[in-house]
């Protein structure tokens, strides 16, 4: 068997900050970094001296293609006035700042650093929905690219796998949909604000004001049905099964669990990290699970000596719709062909069982690919110490959160577990 | 055919001649399809060719609507969409193509599980030959 794997110390969250994630027409990766990083100063409740920092480890998916210029981590470190300390630049497609964070973590849990700055950051919306397409396809396997796969043409295809080994169907994908909208509209930061339910009636008056016949949706999922509001973008993945294109940033502070006080006296602990490795589409053994996101889960678990149970709410990479169902089920929180039947019960909601992207998720929050990982834990960060407002979880002992994030189609998956004492 | 690396490039120049090859561990028997040039399973570099039959069935799919500047540069686009997916081949290994054959407008007509043969679409591109993997309904 293998040594149980854990930190050589203790490491601890003490500040956490975000850009709300939208499409930013006049601000660069810069300006939204540094407006993140601000937030993530006035978060340190104690306070918190750049000059104390002694690394930085920014993700970063593919600013050389989005707005061709690579090479982030000293220009981000310049700009926060860090230089000439070391910047570092990970990249590991969408889950680019969770590998930032994991890099943090080990490099003050080897004793080398004692307070870190992770972050991620990415600026997408300055090219068009073909060339994102594109350049987010760069992190596809080589043989998916070669025969015209793109992101949503992948989860597409998951989904019939999933449909055909479990007997789901679309339906049951839009109760995610209907959920992350639920939740994004309880979440100022989110790019996306408005329920299902909202949107209706906001077609609805539109159409009034044109004076065109009113549209006649019975319910929510009558809604998404519709192909001229929810359109097929890569069948059965509909535009509403998708997550839009963001710009946005993030970052954390993180110091030693020893001197976390100095912080604040109400951080957050690293008590689980886990990663994984996958492969292609041709060569998964089985198309309706992530072998990454199983590996990276065991890990977590196996460091934290914690089990799926334990783990109150999650943050869960849903790209896609039928991504946030199959990845609730590698994490160990519902069985294999499990998790659309418990979104359809609602034990996914807010008030439910295990409250699943609270923040909305990628689907409504927004996905700034770069930036997603720590703005994951951002949403821990919130919930756990009681501060997410309207969509606060109704339990009053929360202590412990995850967050899974995914790259690629499944070439690096993460899975994070926070803790408040 | 027994001297080309097990490699992306044999791969291709095999399909520009009508050819799907995989490979085969010499010491533990496991096929690969695209090949690799070390066996996941034994770690042995000792692989040998072998063409596929090319008849599998349909075990993942999805009609693209949206899609990347290159297939629009062949005609696809919301009111025509193509199809991909991912082929179990009679082989037991699986390969990411095209498929063709089938009502891409009309997604739930295509059924998992439906048998395919291999079809190779030939590209000029640069005044070079490409290959595109396809299966057909």
């Amino acid at each position: 068997m293998k040594r149980r794997r854990k930190l050589g110390r203790g490491v601890a969250v003490v500040g956490v900050g975000m850009t709300p994630f939208n499409m930013y027409k006049d601000k660069d990766s810069k300006d939204l970094f540094v407006e993140a990083f601000k937030e993530m100063l006035a978060s340190v409740d104690k306070g918190a001296d750049p000059k104390d920092i002694d690394a930085l480890y920014l993700g970063n998916f593919t600013s050389d293609f989005f707005v061709h210029q690579a090479h982030w981590g000293p220009i981000i470190s310049d700009i926060l006035g860090l230089s000439p300390i070391p910047a570092t630049r990970t990249e590991g497609a969408c889950a680019s700042s969770a590998l930032a964070f994991r890099e943090g973590v080990f490099a003050i849990a080897s004793g080398f650093y004692d307070i870190v700055l992770v972050g991620g950051v990415e600026e997408m919306s300055k090219r068009t929905t073909e060339e994102v397409a594109e350049g987010l396809g760069l992190a596809l396997a080589p043989y998916e690219m070669q025969v015209g796969f793109t992101f949503p043409a992948v989860f597409g295809a998951l989904a019939t796998a999933y449909f055909a080994k479990y007997g789901a169907c679309r339906e049951h994908l839009m109760n995610v949909t209907i959920k992350s909208h639920n939740n994004a509209s309880l979440n100022p930061r989110a790019q996306f604000k408005l329920t299902i339910a909202d949107l209706m009636n906001q077609k609805r008056e539109s159409a009034k004001k044109k004076g065109e016949p009113l549209p006649t949706w019975k319910d929510e999922k009558d809604f998404l049905r519709d192909p001229r509001v929810n359109p097929p973008v890569a069948w059965p993945m509909n535009l509403y099964d998708c997550c839009p294109i963001s710009d946005g940033a993030s970052c954390a502070l993180l110091v030693a669990e020893d001197i976390a006080k100095n912080f604040t006296d109400d951080p957050l602990y690293v008590v689980g990290l886990g990663q994984g490795s996958g492969k292609g589409l041709h060569a998964a053994r089985d198309l309706t699970y992530f072998e990454a996101t199983r590996y990276a889960a065991k890990e977590a678990y196996g460091m934290s000596g914690l089990k799926p149970e334990d783990i109150q709410f999650a943050e869960v990479h849903d790209c896609f719709s039928i991504a946030e169902i199959i990845h609730m089920e590698d994490l160990g929180f519902f069985k294999p062909g499990g998790a659309y039947r418990a979104v359809e019960d609602g034990l996914t909601r807010l008030d439910g069982q295990i409250p699943i992207n609270t923040s909305g998720g990628l689907k409504c929050k927004g996905h700034p690919v770069g930036a997603t990982g720590i703005a994951q834990l951002e949403e821990l960060w919130e919930q756990l110490r009681g501060k997410a407002g309207k969509r606060q979880i109704p339990n009053k002992n929360l202590r412990i959160g995850g967050a899974h994030n995914l790259g690629g189609t499944g070439g690096t998956c993460t899975f994070t577990i926070l803790e408040r004492r | 055919m027994e001297n080309k690396p097990f490699s992306d490039v044999s791969y291709n120049q095999f399909l520009n001649e009508d050819k799907l090859m995989g490979c085969r561990c010499k010491s533990c028997g496991t096929l690969y399809l695209p090949p690799r040039p070390i066996c996941i399973e034994c770690y042995s570099f000792d692989m040998e060719w072998v063409e596929m039959k090319g008849k599998g069935k349909l075990v993942a799919f999805t009609a693209v609507s949206v899609g990347p500047p290159y297939m629009v540069a062949e005609g696809f686009n919301r009111k025509n969409p193509y199809c991909v997916g991912v082929v179990e081949l009679e082989e037991g290994v699986k390969i990411d193509a095209r498929i063709e054959g089938v009502d891409t407008k009309d997604p739930e007509t295509i059924k998992w599980g439906m048998p395919l043969t291999v079809k190779f679409l030939h590209r000029t591109e640069e005044e070079k030959m490409k290959t595109f993997l396809a299966f057909e309904a």
